[in-house]
């Protein structure tokens, strides 16, 4: 993989975020923590939407990471929060291959409909599962990471440290992929179906392969959400969950890495203002924004960065 | 044993008849929308919980007023109508129209952001607190109407309301479409909507009838609905995660459709509560996924017409 | 010569329509094939056959001595028949650089696997992308997205694109169809050029004659799902049967006018 300007930017913002996590005012560290959980999620619905499909229940998988993590903690008594990122890897990976065999093959509405069936499922079986908590969840907390035992301010940094390199990696390799020979199919089966499969290539296997990498980085988001919060409930996988993920999504954009990235944190930052000042309104300041940007920038905010080029393209 | 088996099978027949009936009323609507525009109105859900909110404020100026209990049931029915009538045409004229022919999960996706906006309207105008539709001495329309007994079981006739609402519904529409003039352009533009403007049909004054009809239908499940429970904000985004399994599951944009999907899911619902009350929310969204898998597009769904 | 592609009894029939009535043909290797005939005569389900996207009622397709009859469209392209459209399947939102850029991706993911083991693959895909702009003389639009460009610039890249991914024999749908007369035959220039460079063996569907008697060494001539002549061009185009069934026919049709 060439380190090209994205690549190097990603390692910029990363070392950036790095260097200052330890000065930063906490509703800051917060604030960001949160975009970063949400930036993750927001990649793996850029690559669907890239592909050309939009899925109404991907908080499935974020909640999924997140009690994958929950469980590391509460049941194995291993709080570890690379353990806990990988668990939810491994959890999401499995149920999104699984599932993916049936959802590859359903476009548009359907395939909305179908994950927001399956995310509703999860949903049913948490909410009366006595022993997860049922509606109220329950908490985690890491207390290791990579077996290295940490506390206090010192767990509230690195937990920030470790967000952020998770999300640098996770950026860096999805960039890589989207140029990569298999990950610019993506943009060719949103437009094109039938010529994929006459030039030779299966859209099954991709868009089932890019399912199960958007499942991925859903799930890391949801457990590192869930070390950041400290609190997990099955309110992760129900509906409105899965569709502020949407929502992201098209407000952001799916231009760059960057997009999903800074959506997150436009996203995350409106919330957080308007829910301060006005908390019964951030609803409809986030919906207004979002007919706003629907209608005037259907390329999403990223738009904004690359009119010049579209335009030449244009002509 | 035996009887207390019989009793409770036709427990759950008869929650099962009214649970459906009650769906039938919000889907209907949204299936209707769908069927005609294209659009998978999730603000459906706030129009429903509109007409909830609207019901309990008409029916409490009603009963302040000390007139007889009986009158708060033309409160449901004005507030359906009012909501109907005032949020449809604003939704339609003042945004949809814009969108048509745009990508149908563009489509969803501004709906929710209608559902956003909406879900915060009715907070700063109702306040967060849950809200009841109550007289000054308890009354409600729920309990005003008696009870019957099936099988030594007690219900509300309130429950027969829901019935019949849900069988006229039902039958109008089905007779409006089949059988007016304005159905038959209905069915024109639902089967063919290029053609139909060619032909010289309104297809925008049919967008509008179709989604102001919708939304009142809305309306009338939340006005309906507000006497049976506590009135508060997220009904509509629990009802409309419902409606859409409904819907999906009898197919979506069919009427007939939307009434089998209604009885299903009321069915397995009341089912689940009383033999299996922990996987009630779950068999919902379980036979969704599994009907969406054996027939992607709903058990009532036309032939496909080959692309290529 | 050696035959490449050989098709023993084809039959296909929609409900009581036969599309194709005993199909017996083998095509010799580098040989240049035009396939005429009026609307409706057969000539695209005989190619939707051989690519896969119809399966034959009866009959056998085999390509290089292996049977592809029952494989998919995107096995028979992975084994080098490749193939345009009539109307030209594009990745309308993506640039025309990029749509070439994807098919050698998948050539090149492929590595040795192309063409059966035969194929021949790709060093450099930047270099590879260039080089089939340049021979298609699609570098003034390399930047620009496929939606919008030109009709007959579509067609252009529609053949591009089936070229760029190594066939070794490539079907072309009628491809001077809603290409303006004067840039017919640069179009099929250009065309021959490329296939002449990779040594490709060629079937097209064509309704200009001039063009059939142009470009091609034999000539399959269609009418009501059967071969009704087979052979040099000069020979099928004076044809009795032919000029009454197939040329007469369609000059009749385009003369009428509003036939579909």
């Amino acid at each position: 993989m060439k380190l090209d300007r994205t690549g190097l930017s990603l390692i910029v913002v990363v070392v950036m975020l790095l260097v200052s996590g330890p000065f930063l005012p906490s509703w800051m560290v917060s604030l960001l923590n949160v975009s970063m959980c949400y930036g993750i999620v927001v990649l793996g619905m850029m690559l669907l939407m890239r592909t050309g499909l939009v899925s109404f229940g991907h908080g499935l998988y974020y909640c999924l990471g997140a009690y994958a993590a929950g469980l590391i903690d509460q049941v194995w008594k291993m709080p570890d929060m690379l353990l806990m990122v990988a668990g939810s890897i491994v959890a999401t990976a499995v149920v999104s291959a699984v599932l993916g065999l049936l959802l590859a093959k359903y476009r548009e509405i359907f395939f909305a409909m179908l994950s927001l069936a399956f995310s509703m499922i999860l949903y049913g079986l948490l909410v009366k599962s006595a022993s997860l908590g049922s509606t109220d969840g329950f908490n985690v907390a890491a207390k290791t990471v990579g077996g290295v035992a940490v506390e206090g301010d010192t767990l509230r940094v690195t937990v920030f440290s470790v967000t952020a390199v998770i999300l640098g990696i996770a950026a860096f390799l999805l960039h890589g992929y989207l140029a990569s020979h298999r990950g610019r199919l993506a943009g060719a089966i949103r437009d094109n179906e039938l010529r994929v499969e006459y030039m030779g290539a299966s859209v099954f296997a991709t868009v089932h392969f890019n399912y199960v990498v958007s499942a991925v980085l859903a799930g890391i988001g949801g457990a590192l959400m869930a070390v950041n919060i400290g609190h997990i409930d099955p309110e992760m996988t129900y509906w409105p969950q899965s569709g502020e993920f949407v929502f992201i999504a098209i407000l952001s954009g799916t231009g760059s890495v960057f997009a999903p990235l800074g959506g997150a944190l436009v996203f995350e930052s409106v919330r957080s203002f308007a829910y301060e000042y006005s908390p019964n309104t951030w609803q409809m300041v986030l919906g207004i924004t979002m007919l706003v940007v629907m209608i005037f920038l259907p390329g999403g905010l990223w738009s904004l960065f690359t009119r010049g080029k579209a335009k030449e393209a244009a002509t | 044993m035996g009887a207390r088996v019989v009793s409770q099978f036709i427990a759950v027949l008869v929650d099962g008849v009214v649970y459906a009936s009650w769906l039938f009323i919000i889907a209907v609507g949204l299936t209707l929308i769908y069927g005609v525009m294209k659009i998978l109105n999730i603000a459906h859900g706030s129009l429903y919980a509109l007409g909830a909110f609207s019901a309990v404020s008409l029916s409490a100026a009603w009963f302040s007023q000390g007139y007889a209990a009986m009158g708060s049931f033309a409160m449901l029915a004005l507030a359906a109508v009012l909501v109907g009538l005032v949020f449809g045409p604003l939704i339609e004229r003042g945004l949809l129209q814009f969108l048509y022919g745009k990508d149908e999960v563009v489509l969803v996706l501004v709906t929710y952001a209608l559902f956003l906006i909406l879900e915060d309207f009715i907070k700063l105008v109702w306040g967060v607190d849950p809200l009841f539709v109550q007289g000054p001495n308890g009354e409600t329309p729920y309990g005003l109407l008696g009870n019957f007994e099936v099988a030594g079981l007690t219900y509300p006739n309130y429950n027969l309301l829901l019935l019949g609402v849900a069988v006229l519904t039902g039958l109008v529409l089905t007779w409006s479409l089949n059988s007016t003039r304005s159905g038959k352009l209905l069915l024109a533009v639902i089967h063919d909507r290029e053609v139909s403007a060619a032909l010289g049909i309104n297809v925008s004054r049919t967008y509008f009838v179709t989604f102001t009809i919708g939304a009142f239908l809305a309306a009338v499940g939340g006005a309906l609905t507000a006497p049976t429970v506590s009135v508060v904000t997220g009904m509509g985004a629990e009802v409309i995660v419902m409606a859409f399994a409904v819907v999906v599951i009898g197919g979506l944009g069919s009427l007939p459709g939307a009434a089998l999907g209604a009885l299903i899911v009321g069915m397995v619902r009341a089912a689940a509560v009383h033999y299996a009350p922990e996987v009630e929310l779950f068999s919902i969204y379980f036979v969704m996924a599994a009907v969406l898998i054996a027939r992607p597009k709903g058990l009532f769904s036309g032939a496909e017409v080959r692309k290529i | 010569m050696s035959v490449i592609l050989d098709a023993k009894g084809l039959n296909k029939s929609f409900g009581a329509v036969t599309a194709a009535a005993d199909i017996n043909v083998a095509i010799t290797q580098d040989s240049i094939v035009g396939l005429i005939g009026s609307n409706g005569a057969g000539k695209t389900t005989f190619i939707n056959m051989v690519t896969g996207y119809l399966k034959p009622t009866s009959g056998t397709i085999s390509f290089d001595g292996r049977d592809i009859t029952r494989l998919n469209p995107r096995q028979i392209t992975r084994l080098g028949i490749c193939r345009s459209f009539q109307i030209p399947q594009l990745f309308n939102t993506l640039s025309v650089s990029e749509n070439l850029r994807i098919g050698v991706g998948i050539v090149v993911q492929a590595g040795g696997r192309w063409g059966g083991g035969k194929g021949q693959g790709y060093d450099d895909p930047g270099r590879a992308v260039d080089a089939m702009l340049d021979q298609f003389h699609l570098g003034p639009y390399r930047n620009r997205a496929a939606g919008l460009l030109p009709e007959g610039t579509r067609k252009l890249l529609d053949i591009a694109m089936a070229m760029v991914v190594r066939p070794r024999i490539l079907l072309l749908d009628e491809p001077t169809s809603g290409v303006s007369a004067d840039e017919k035959f640069s179009l099929m220039d250009m065309v021959m050029a490329a296939v002449q460079e990779h040594k490709v063996t060629v079937l097209f569907v064509e309704h200009d004659m001039d063009v059939v008697s142009r470009y091609t060494d034999r000539v399959l001539a269609f009418y009501e799902g059967r071969i009704i002549a087979d052979g040099e061009p000069a020979l099928v185009l004076d044809d009795v049967e032919v000029r009454k069934f197939v040329i007469g026919g369609h000059a009749a049709a385009a003369g009428g006018g509003g036939h579909a």
